[in-house]
């Protein structure tokens, strides 16, 4: 490569020269004709043209300038400032002073390099990446060092080096079971998902309010987004919440087609379902009441809430868990029980 | 080492500069790169715009480190953002406003930041689609399209880590959907994000691990393979495009010093310049808007940053349930029931490994197709390798149809059409489109090298219309000049290399498949204009001569 170098001096602007001329190939091909003759410009046969590219160029150094300054004029005029029309003006003169002060630069150099510095194209040979008397002279050096070290006639050596090496990094992977911080074991970590902060007995309450709801309040076609009481008195409140959102709708009892078992899991047609989608998790946060299908507007998952919750579009896999409940003798609408199953996307132990 | 004539420096300058040299060889790198040719064209600034970018993105981050805190504790905002005075926050959420709200150009920054980061993914992509489509991948540059591909992946995971820092609602919920993500992962799922996010979703540790990757290991190890990279196309030199004094033996272009120094030097600030324009006006992830995260609400509409995209639609693609046949296939094994979440693997893990196994390996399917061990620095115009192209094509057509799909609601609510049926239609696309992109680009591809042909045999049309002494009309042709000839007929048409038999003459399974395989790729083939077939068309300045050569050359 490096004795190569100084091929580039015999190109003058009139004819770059360096381009062998190709020998006659193979005849069923067109012979390469060489670079094309060089075409001067402007500015190498008309000294008033260089002259106007030079002014051009120190012009544009000029407006960079200019840029650099109007970017302290906006940082330091406006200044620190609460009102967030002016922070929107500081924002784009200080876009407008950074561009003017790159561009100035940017362009002005190109421009530069296009009209006043030399522009014709010259060659350099490739050379081999590889040379056959390179490769001999390296394998000749690997296999001496081999040799060398012995390791070929001494598999004894070969093997427990094997092996401590393979065994070495297993540590390493180990060393990150702690990332978990709850000190939870295998089987607390794939339990804790099946469990939320529901309750027998605990309200429904407004979310982010936290004021109880009472059966009467909830209206057919209305929705309420709700959380377990206490929830911001636990410890991790937004893991808490995380599992724990649920979806408050109010349907007609006659439209609503109940399965076995959940005959008494809602309070005259009061229903709750969890809002976590049983997709990847987004709230699900749109509710239709016309056609009383959930939406989640992340992946377009549909449920329908006349038939529990059931997937009528999209990714999800599986229904909504339903939340039973029922009032309190208040009237306050209380939790029967936590769900009845895993609330959330599903997971390889989920079952 | 002591001679007479030891070399004294005159100037100031000169002293300290041999000082230097003569301490780190510096004459040597002057020699070896001062004048090193370095070819031009419009389509070689894509790398050069990531490289850029990435620079940008270093120095806009260091500014940012200096003022964020990737703390997931609680605390009440007390900023000048009047709307979230007093909310309940996330100290990094906090510091993200303050950066925004209360330390002078730190908005600038964060969208000079945001947006180097869309313009580096960006840059990086179009330049592998440069690299493809022009067939700069072939030997000996395969090991730099690997490293190409690598380095894909981790601005990908660079963007990803960072867009998630500022814990706000719409990031927080993307966190969400990588957990969901991760979740459905068979056997590993549940403890992977047990220990990503420190114990249950969210938890208080993300943000601080997500921050260390951002800002150390990710950064680092692109910095190695840009290293990496750069450090091949020294070794390999430049791939130039064809044209009349360019051989597989040279390089032909620009001296590092001055001209190529400059323009590229120059177009570092161009590059800055853009992105401060765009970032001095147009905003970029308005945090504010969003409030902190909360696992309850949600905004419709919302969408990941675009490089997440196709991800993102393709887990919108895939239906959960056929009827009542779910994808969540719950295995009964005699300790329980296990669940293969299906509906979230297949679209989170098959079109990535498509996509990205295609694109690794495809440099050793070419190669293997055509039994080509050549060395190649000629780049190939696109239409020149119609197979490659088409699937080139095929491949962006599938990754725009998911891309697509992550826009299905806006698509939708813009269109006032109905939501499902963009779904639908985007499904049947997700299969349809690679293979109608790939039979369309073909043809075009074929149609633009007879169209190449044409040209060579007939000459350039001269926009002239004459009129015989008979009065017919026709148009005057003119013949090309060398040099624009010799672009147009100095290319590679490989041809069908049929299955060949081994020493023992025994054709191999596999070396049947290759067959037929380089059969696909190159049976249509045009090949370039010889010589006799251009005189012939002199001879017979007619139509009919030409194209009978044509077909005779074109054939099969």
């Amino acid at each position: 490569m490096r004795d190569n170098m100084g091929d580039h001096s015999h190109g003058g602007p009139n004819d770059t020269g360096t381009v062998a001329k190709a020998g006659p190939g193979p005849l069923d091909t067109f012979q390469d004709p060489g670079l094309p003759p060089h075409r001067k410009r402007l500015a190498d046969t008309d000294p008033r043209a260089e002259k106007r590219a030079e002014r051009q160029v120190a012009w544009l150094f000029v407006i960079s300038i200019i840029g650099t300054l109007s970017f302290f004029i906006a940082y330091f005029v406006i200044g620190r400032t609460d009102s967030i029309s002016a922070l929107r003006t500081q924002n784009m003169l200080l876009g407008l002073g950074t561009a003017f002060a790159m561009l100035g630069i940017g362009v002005g150099i190109v421009h530069w390099a296009k009209t006043l510095m030399p522009d014709h194209e010259v060659s350099e040979s490739r050379h081999e990446i590889r040379t056959e008397a390179d490769r001999q002279d390296a394998a000749k050096i690997i296999g001496d060092v081999i040799e060398e070290t012995g390791i070929k006639r001494r598999p004894l050596i070969r093997n427990t080096i094997i092996g401590a090496i393979a065994l070495a990094p297993i540590p390493a992977i180990f060393m990150f079971r702690d990332l978990d911080r709850t000190g939870a074991t295998a089987g607390q970590i794939v339990d804790r998902l099946r469990y939320t902060m529901w309750d027998k007995g605990v309200k429904l309450v407004r979310d982010p309010s936290g004021t109880p709801i009472k059966a009467s309040d909830v209206q057919i076609g209305s929705t309420f987004h709700v959380i377990p009481e206490g929830l911001s008195e636990t410890e991790h409140p937004l893991n808490e919440k995380a599992k724990a959102v649920v979806l408050l709708m109010r349907l007609d009892p006659g439209k609503m087609n109940i399965s076995p078992g959940r005959e008494d899991w809602h309070y005259n047609g009061i229903v709750a379902y969890s809002k976590i989608c049983t997709h990847v998790g987004c709230p699900v946060a749109l509710y239709e009441q016309q056609t009383h299908h959930l939406l989640c507007p992340c992946h377009q998952s549909t449920f329908d809430l006349t038939q529990e919750c059931k997937v009528i579009f999209g990714p999800a896999g599986h229904a909504l868990p339903q939340l039973p409940i029922t009032v309190d003798s208040e009237g306050f609408l209380v939790a029967q029980s936590d769900f009845t199953e895993p609330v959330g996307p599903s997971y390889w132990e989920r079952g | 080492m002591s001679t007479a004539t030891e070399f004294q420096a005159k100037t100031r300058t000169g002293r300290i500069a041999d000082f230097v040299d003569q301490r780190v060889g510096g004459s040597t790198m002057v020699k070896e790169f001062g004048r090193k040719i370095f070819p031009d064209h419009w389509s070689f600034m894509f790398g050069e715009v990531a490289l850029y970018t990435f620079v940008i993105l270093l120095i806009s981050g260091t500014f940012l480190t200096f003022f964020f805190d990737p703390s997931m504790a609680e605390t009440h905002y007390a900023g000048s953002y009047n709307p979230l005075r007093g909310v309940e926050m996330s100290v990094a959420y906090a510091s993200s406003l303050d950066i925004s709200f209360d330390v002078r150009g730190g908005l600038f920054m964060r969208q000079v930041h945001h947006w180097s980061a869309l313009l580096f993914v960006a840059s990086v992509s179009v330049h592998m689609l440069r690299v493809f489509f022009t067939g700069a991948f072939r030997k000996p540059r395969e090991l730099n399209w690997v490293v190409g591909g690598v380095l894909l992946i981790l601005s990908l995971a660079a963007g990803f880590t960072g867009y998630s820092l500022p814990d706000d609602l719409l990031s927080g919920n993307g966190l969400r959907i990588i957990d969901g993500v991760v979740k459905a992962l068979p056997l590993v799922g549940t403890y992977i994000s047990a220990f990503l996010f420190g114990g249950e979703f969210p938890g208080t540790a993300i943000i601080g691990r997500l921050y260390m990757l951002h800002i150390m290991l990710v950064p680092a190890l692109i910095l190695l393979m840009v290293a990496m990279h750069l450090f091949m196309v020294v070794v390999h030199k430049h791939t130039q495009y064809p044209g009349p004094g360019r051989t597989e033996d040279n390089v032909v272009g620009f001296p590092v010093g001055p001209v190529y120094a400059a323009k590229a030097g120059g177009f570092f600030f161009i590059v800055f310049g853009v992105v401060a324009l765009i970032s001095g006006f147009f905003t970029i992830n308005p945090i504010w808007n969003y409030g902190p995260y909360d696992p309850s609400p949600v905004s419709a509409g919302t969408q990941p940053d675009w490089y997440i995209g196709w991800v993102d639609g393709a887990l919108r693609l895939m239906p959960g349930m056929l009827g009542n046949f779910s994808f969540e296939w719950i295995i009964p094994f005699p300790w329980g029931a296990n669940t293969l979440v299906l509906n979230v693997l297949l679209p989170a893990l098959v079109p990535a490994i498509v996509l990205l196994g295609l694109m690794f390996a495809w440099p050793w399917i070419e190669r293997w197709v055509t039994r080509d061990d050549r060395e190649h620095h000629i780049l190939d115009r696109p239409r020149n390798a119609p197979f490659r192209t088409a699937v080139g094509v095929a491949g962006v057509v599938f990754y725009s149809v998911m891309w697509a799909a992550a826009s299905s609601d806006l698509v939708a609510t813009h269109f006032l059409v109905s939501l499902n049926d963009v779904t639908y239609w985007l499904r049947a696309l997700f299969f349809l489109g690679p293979v109608i992109g790939f039979i369309v680009t073909r043809r075009i591809c074929l149609a633009l090298q007879r169209k190449d042909r044409d040209i060579v045999l007939h000459g350039r049309e001269a926009g002239i219309i004459e009129m015989s002494p008979e009065g017919g009309f026709s148009e005057r042709h003119e013949p090309l000049d060398e040099y624009k000839r010799y672009r147009l007929v100095a290319f590679d048409s490989p041809d069908v290399v049929p299955a060949q038999p081994d020493a023992v003459g025994h054709i191999s399974r596999a070396e049947k498949r290759r067959g037929a395989l380089s059969r696909l790729f190159f049976e249509d083939r045009v090949a370039p204009v010889t010589p006799e077939e251009l005189a012939e068309a002199h001879a017979h300045h007619g139509h009919a001569a030409v194209e009978g050569g044509e077909k005779a050359q074109i054939g099969h």
